[in-house]
């Protein structure tokens, strides 16, 4: 086999795994923040979509959002259950299904941190597979191949795709769902700030199979999007950190956790096209812009419970935004647009806006009336003893600390 | 017989442990335990917001004595745990009205 393929599909195969370890490694950064009576439950939300998302990637979803390639809105079922993949071409194709895959599975499990503590399992297990094929899928292809592709607009690793997506759809599915009881009055610190600190660095690591891993090659382009990827979540981490050292009086591990995945977000859809000093802006100003957003849902009335819109949408919102100023196709020898900065105008800012504003309109109305069907049907929302006893008893029979000798 | 129970910070534990054991006591019962008197809790913050902790970590000791031994017991525990600050604690003593060593059956002050 050609090196250069060969490598190739060795670095595909290495990201998959990174990227699939983010599953998990998000289930525990969520998992810390929420309360001992419903840690499993978190931590179950997430096991699930890695669960349930493979098979479906495989039967439907692979070949309805990437085949062909450049169908404008949709793909067709040639590829259902992989049908014409083989391992001629080296593996190369399946190695990127296989990756690809990891992200349909992470990208629902994104919205568990904001229905936590009070969301039906049964739910929720048919929410993640409706949610992929009807919202997922769709915006994967325009943004990948699709007309938003097309149009210009840039998007390496998924901020639009993923992050602004599962970002908005969180919005819609707690403004259906309803607030904690109590809340915002009676709050919980996170039950475990070290299993919180375990999850961001299982995400930075995967993070980097899921940046650089999107050049789907072993060449140039993944070292820059690692390189990236590095400076960002350092950069968004150091600006979270200092932003609240000096507003709330001390320096936090929430706070350098929740710094470092802003930085990560931001930098998504950002990581193949932009170089130099550009990451590290991008990850302080995700850094101490989402350091302030997340207390817009206090303002707001919305108990988006661990931050997923704080974070995750205005962070990818952010980091695709400044694509427009900062992308650098001079530094990677390619063809893409340029950014502001680099002297080329409004018009790829304005088609990162177009690309964003859709996948929110169409993200947030689906994920809106899928859970209104769910609501109206079998209920999204725990009784009130369940919500105050905890989830992880009254959903899974489990509990998380059996504590001392007293089993 | 008598029951003396103290509260104390975590941190004095060792020096209480010590002092008593130097006394000549053979037996005592710790258990972490959460609560609050003159000195209440302290806050923490979470991506900016304060989060009141109300309980604070405290040890809880339990002895059983004999009745003549009682005052010193207490004065060696209270002078071991205080720290001069505040959240120092409490002792008290309650009667013990029967008292059997599992082992051997004794009963009463044989078994102290």
């Amino acid at each position: 086999m050609d090196h250069a393929l060969s490598g190739n599909v060795a670095w595909v195969l290495v990201s998959a795994a990174l990227v699939l370890f983010m599953t998990p490694g998000l289930a525990f950064f969520y998992g810390g923040m929420d309360r001992t009576r419903n840690v499993l439950n978190m931590l179950m939300m997430n096991f699930y979509c890695v669960l349930v998302i493979p098979v479906l990637w495989v039967v439907v979803g692979y070949s309805l959002s990437q085949v062909p390639f450049d169908n404008d809105l949709l793909g067709n079922l040639d590829a259902w259950m992989l049908r014409g993949v083989g391992i001629d071409d080296g593996g190369i194709s399946l190695a990127t299904i296989a990756y690809l895959g990891m992200f349909a599975a992470i990208t629902p499990a994104l919205i568990s941190g904001a229905v936590a503590d009070r969301m039906k399992f049964s739910a929720w297990a048919i929410f993640v597979p409706v949610w992929s094929l009807l919202v997922y899928v769709p915006v994967f292809k325009w943004v990948f191949g699709g007309w938003l592709g097309q149009r210009g607009s840039l998007d390496f690793a998924g901020g639009t795709a993923i992050h602004v997506n599962a970002g908005i759809a969180a919005l819609a599915a707690v403004l259906v769902l309803g607030k904690r009881k109590g809340w915002p009055q009676e709050g919980h610190p996170p039950h475990s700030m070290p299993l919180v600190m375990i999850g961001t660095g299982i995400l930075w690591f995967g993070w980097f199979g899921f940046n650089a891993g999107s050049a789907l090659a072993a060449n140039g382009l993944a070292a820059q999007a690692f390189m990236n990827t590095f400076l960002a979540a350092a950069a968004g981490g150091l600006a979270w950190v200092v932003v609240e050292w000096q507003r709330d009086g001390h320096p936090t591990n929430l706070g350098a956790a929740s710094g470092i995945v802003a930085g990560l977000v931001a930098i998504t859809p950002a990581a193949g096209y932009v170089a130099g000093a550009s990451p590290i802006y991008i990850g302080l100003i995700a850094g101490v812009v989402c350091c302030y957003t997340v207390r817009l849902k206090t303002r707001f009335g919305f108990d988006d419970a661990l931050d997923v819109v704080g974070v995750h949408f205005v962070g990818g919102l952010v980091g695709s935004l400044l694509v427009g100023f900062f992308a650098d196709p001079g530094f990677f020898g390619s063809t893409f647009r340029e950014g502001l900065l680099l002297g080329g105008g409004l018009g790829l800012l304005l088609e990162q806006a177009l690309a964003n504003g859709v996948a929110i309109i169409w993200s947030f109305a689906l994920t809106y009336a899928i859970m209104r069907v769910l609501k109206a049907t079998i209920g999204v929302r725990v009784d009130a003893e369940a919500e105050a006893t905890g989830l992880d008893l009254a959903l899974h029979g489990e509990t998380a600390y059996h504590s001392g000798g007293l089993h | 017989m008598k029951l003396i129970t103290a509260i104390i910070k975590p941190f004095k534990l060792d020096e209480v442990k010590s002092a008593l054991r130097a006394a000549g006591v053979e037996g005592m019962t710790v258990s972490e335990v959460r609560g609050f008197g003159r000195q209440g809790g302290h806050t923490e913050t979470y991506r900016g917001a304060e989060y009141q902790i109300d309980f604070v970590p405290k040890v809880k000791l339990e002895i059983v004595t004999d009745d003549d031994r009682v005052e010193a017991l207490v004065d060696l525990l209270t002078d071991a745990a205080r720290s001069g600050k505040i959240g120092d604690g409490k002792v008290w003593v309650t009667a013990v009205e029967s008292l059997i060593r599992i082992r051997t059956g004794e009963s009463g002050p044989d078994a102290v």
